[in-house]
Order: structure tokens, then sequence, then C-alpha cells
């Protein structure tokens, strides 16, 4: 026999051709069931396929799949953020009152993604050094952020944005040929994202860590700072959904992103993350956003009562859960 | 004169003594067998030596020059490696990924660190290839087999210049085959003139390889001589305590 290159030796792997390899992805599942969700809705309605409702639809996932791809990150270093719906009406709020107060956008939006970026700091820290489990840790900053967003704005509706209030509702609520302007934060954001995943040391840590903290821990990987850096991409990017929330919204009040935190673990658990740690892809974030704001989008379009909506949200969680369970189980037997 | 040299070394956890007044000394080239009973404070004496744990008490002198790790890195920078008893492996990641765990290779493009993954396959198919193991670097370590495994974490240690390689029960969970595959391995770190601690509990692999035995009974040192003038017996009785101390 002869002996194998390198060349040889590198291009093998377990998974034979690129069909096997595509079929395997979750991700690829949930694309199909977004797609046939969406050519069911516009056979059945005659509302879905408007360019009003696609416009809307990939607007709100937007939201949605930004925070997602936080929260990937976070679900693949084997950790949860409950915090983010907080983080990003504190966000809101801070960008808000700030500018009603005549700041202009330049330095309101820094203020408020570096408000929410102290709630991922404090996140981090407690976890990652005080070593306190991370579903505690982020309820009460979950409770925390959203108080204080309360107290800054006195509880009142902000819907004047100073002199630069024309520009933030453009940054949030225009768009561009056709495109809702969140939409392009989510794809950039999707991108770098991913290429950091794959191409950075920091990518590669966050999995390794994720996968077997331990283990990483003893090849000199700095665990804790990896895990700071999670929760701080979480909040950052619930800290650009609340600026972009404000400007769609045209006016803020402290009950945005109530309970957004399970829609966007649906969204992560959807997509592949699973919540033991260590998978996860931002494709993946981004299509599990699209299905669940697709069939959020059905229920209103075939007259189902949107009080449905937890129910479906919940059930995604818990049977994307089941699912991860199963494989598990048949993989060790 | 020894590559490793451990004056005293004293280790406690609260009130235990896990570890007490460990001396001896290692030179290159030279493998020495560590064995103990469970608890007897070997796996603790590695993560001493690889940084993971500072010693209560003693002295950790490398070449000669006294050594105070504050990390496994720091270690790894003087040229101790370690293949942890658990093999400390990420399932979800590939052999490549693995070998190269906490050092990947980078290269800069427009300034930017870009990890770079085929420097890292090809690095790693070359260990696997010295280490004669069918191990393949794309592979997931989760679908591997023990032997795979430990191929590896072996592979990790020739990365770096290592001038000692720690090994904790390196062949506890593999087939018969395997343990040879290890063996020979050892063999051939210290051909390459690098000192190897190995600790097993299997006497047959011990005396095959070792050049020196070091026995260890709740945390002290018990014997410490040259494997051909002692023998599987006498290790036994120094482990269970039949025999005081040789
Ligand atoms: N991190 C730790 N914290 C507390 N006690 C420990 C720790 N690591 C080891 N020990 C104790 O130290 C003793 C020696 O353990 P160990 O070095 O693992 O023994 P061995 O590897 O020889 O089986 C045991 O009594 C063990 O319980
Ligand atoms: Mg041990």
């Amino acid at each position: 026999m002869a002996t194998p290159s390198i060349e040889d030796v590198i291009g093998q792997s377990q998974h034979h051709g690129w069909l096997a390899r595509v079929t395997s992805r979750q991700t690829f599942w949930i694309f199909l069931a977004a797609i046939i969700a969406c050519v069911l809705l516009s056979l059945v309605t005659d509302t879905f396929a408007t360019e009003r409702n696609l416009f809307n639809v990939t607007r709100n996932f937007a939201f949605v799949g930004i925070i997602a791809l936080g929260m990937t990150t976070v679900i693949a270093s084997g950790g949860i953020d409950l915090s983010v719906g907080s983080s990003v009406v504190l966000s809101a709020i801070v960008v808000g009152t700030t500018m009603a107060a005549g700041f202009p956008i330049y330095v309101a939006v820094p203020l408020a993604i570096g408000a929410a970026l102290c709630v991922g700091l404090l996140n981090g820290v407690l976890i990652a050094y005080a070593q306190m489990p991370p579903f505690v840790v982020t309820l009460g900053t979950l409770a925390v952020a959203r108080s204080l967003a309360m107290v800054l704005s006195g509880n009142k509706m902000i819907y004047e944005f100073g002199p630069d209030h024309d520009l933030l509702l453009g940054l949030g609520g225009g768009s561009m040929v056709g495109i809702a302007n969140p939409v392009y934060f989510l794809m950039i954001l999707a991108v770098l994202t991913g290429l950091s995943y794959r191409w950075t040391r920091w990518g590669q840590h966050v999995f390794a860590v994720g996968g077997n903290e331990t283990a990483a821990g003893m090849t000199g990987i700095r665990v804790a700072r990896v895990k700071v850096s999670v929760y701080m991409f979480s909040a950052f990017t619930a800290g650009v959904t609340g600026v972009l929330e404000v400007g769609w919204l045209g006016g803020v009040t402290t009950n945005l992103g109530q309970s957004m935190e399970l829609t966007v673990i649906a969204a992560a658990v959807i997509g592949g993350a699973t919540l033991a740690g260590g998978s996860g892809t931002a494709l993946g974030a981004v299509v599990g956003a699209a299905l669940i704001e697709v069939i959020r989008n059905s229920l209103i379009l075939l007259g189902i009562s949107t009080f449905w909506q937890g129910t479906f949200v919940g059930s995604f969680i818990i049977i994307a859960v089941a699912i991860e369970r199963m494989r598990s189980l048949r993989q060790n037997a | 004169m020894p590559i490793l040299e451990l004056r005293g070394i004293s280790k406690h956890f609260g009130a235990i003594q896990a570890l007490k007044e460990v001396s001896f000394t290692v030179e290159p080239g030279e493998v020495v067998g560590l064995m103990g009973d469970n608890g007897a404070g070997k796996s603790t004496l590695v993560k001493i030596i690889a940084g993971n744990f500072r010693p209560s008490a003693g002295k950790i002198l490398i070449a000669g020059a006294e050594m105070a790790f504050d990390s496994p890195l720091a270690a790894r920078g003087e040229g101790v490696e370690v293949v942890y008893q658990d093999l400390a492996l990420c399932d979800n990641l590939t052999a490549a990924a693995n070998v190269f765990l906490g050092r990947e290779i980078t290269r800069k493009i427009a300034g930017i660190p870009i990890v770079d993954h085929r420097a890292m396959m090809i690095r790693a198919a070359e260990l696997f290839a010295e280490l004669k193991s069918e191990t393949r670097p794309r592979d997931l370590v989760h679908d591997m087999s023990g032997g795979q495994r430990q191929a590896v974490a072996i592979a990790r240690t020739r990365l770096a210049e290592s001038k000692i390689v720690l090994m904790d029960e390196p062949t506890a969970a593999i087939s018969v085959r395997q343990v040879a595959e290890v063996l020979d391995l050892i063999m051939r770190l210290r051909d390459h003139g690098i000192a190897v601690i190995l600790i097993s509990h299997r006497m047959p692999d011990v005396f095959s390889v070792a050049d020196r035995v070091v026995v260890m009974r709740r945390g002290q040192l018990v014997a410490n001589k040259p494997s051909a003038s002692s023998s599987p017996e006498e290790v036994t009785g120094l482990i269970t305590g039949a025999i005081e101390a040789a």
C-alpha cells in the first residue's frame, strides 16, 4: 500500500461528500423549514408575499437575529445570557434620554452601547472570576438593567430626540434599496461573527471553553477572559439592537425587549447551538431567528391569536433540547 | 546536570497533606516510572511540576535553575509538557485544533492575525505520521478511539522543544495494541533526549520502558531506584506498604 501523502491525509475526514456534510447540519433543515413555511404562507394567504409584509418580517427578524449572534457565542462557550432583553431597553433608554437632553447622536449611541457593555462586563466578571452560575447572574442583571432603565427615564415614554431626532429615526427605521437598515446590521455582524468563529484564536477558544473548560484551562487558554468577552459581545449585540429599535419605533418605553431573551435563546438553539456548549454557528443563529419570525408572522396572518406566541417559542426551546438529548443518548449507546 | 530536580516538595489542600517533602532528580533522556496507590499524590506532583499548582513548600529546578511556575504556560515555556490523565481534550474540536489548542498558528492578513488551519492540519498530520498513528487531523475527537485520543494528547507535547514530558496514566483506557504504540512513543521521546515521567498502574508497562522507578505512598517517596535492580513484586510491596521502603 502506498503511503498517503500529507495532502491526502489532511483531505480525509469522516464526512464524505458535500451533500452528506450539508444535510448533516441542523442549519440546513431549519433553513428548509423556513423556506417551506414561506412557500406555504404565500399560497395560503395573499398577505404574506407582499412587499410591505416581507419588509416587516425581515426587519423584525433582524432584531432577534443580531442578539442571537451574541447569544450563540455565549451558548457556544457553555453559558447563557438571560439579561439581553434588559440590555436592549437600557441601551434604548440611554440613547433616548441623552438625545432628548440635546446631545448629538454620536455621543448618545456610544453611551448607550457603553451602558449595555457595562451589564455584559458585570455578567462576565461575576461568572468568570466569582464563578457564579450564569443563569443566576444574568437573571439578576435582567432585573437590575430594566430597573435602571425605569429610574433613568422616570418610566415615561421618550419620543423627542433633540437635534439629531431624524438621524436616529433614519438609522433604525430607514431602508436602503428596499431593505430595512437593521437587516444590513444583521448581515455585517453575522459575517464578522462567522469569520471570528472560524478564523480567530478568540473564536477557537470560545468553542474550546464550551467543549471542555478544564482542558482549555490546562492548555493555557485564559478561560476567564474568554468568558468575560462573550458576555460583553452578547451585551454589545443587545446594545446595538436597542439603538436600532428606538429608531424604528420612533419612541421608547421601558417595556421594550421584555421576554426577548426567550425568543433569542430559541433562535440560537433552533440554529444549532447546543445548551451544553461547544457548538453553534453564526448562520444558524440567523436562520433560527428567521424561522421564528416567519412562524410568528404566520400566526398573525392566519388570524391566530398572538397569545399563542409564547407557547410556540417555549415549545421550540424544549423540542430543540429534546432532540439534542436524544442525539447524545444515541451516540453514547 | 539533571534536567529536573525536586527538593522537598510539599503540598497541602486544607487539612489534607497530599505531598510530604518529595525529592528526586531526573536526567535528560531518562524514563522514570512513578508509581503509587490511588491518592498517593502522583497527579498532584505532576500538576506542581506542570505549573497547575504551586507547592506549599520546596523547590523545583529545571536544568539547574530554580523555577516558580504560576501557570501551565510558564512551565511549557521552560520545556515541560504534560499528557493529563483525562487527556484534557475538547471533544467538539478536530484533532488538529486540539493539538494546537492555546498555541494556534496564525498568519497576518491586513495586520489581523488569522488562524492558519491549513498549516495546523499539515503539521498535525506530520506529527501523527511520526507517531505512526492513523489519526486524521480533520476528524472530531468526539468520534475517536482511546488510542487516537492518546495520539492527539501526545502529539501536543511534540509541538514545542520539550525537555520533560509528564504522562499521567497514559495507558489507562486503551487497548493492548495501543499500549504498545504509546510505549514505543515513550522510547522515541527518550531517544530524542527528552526526559519522561510515566505514571502508570500497569507494572509490565513501567518495567518495559522505565530506567528508574519512584514509588510514593501517602504523599511520601518510599523508593527511588533503577528498575533493573527492582522487581514488580518489590514495587507492589512498596505501594501497599508491605515493604516499608527501599
Ligand atoms: N484539588 C484538590 N483539592 C483537594 N484535595 C486534592 C486535590 N487534588 C488532590 N487532592 C487530594 O490529594 C491526595 C493525592 O491525590 P492525587 O495526587 O490525585 O493522587 P494520585 O494521582 O496518586 O491518585 C488525595 O487525597 C486527593 O484527594
Ligand atoms: Mg492520579
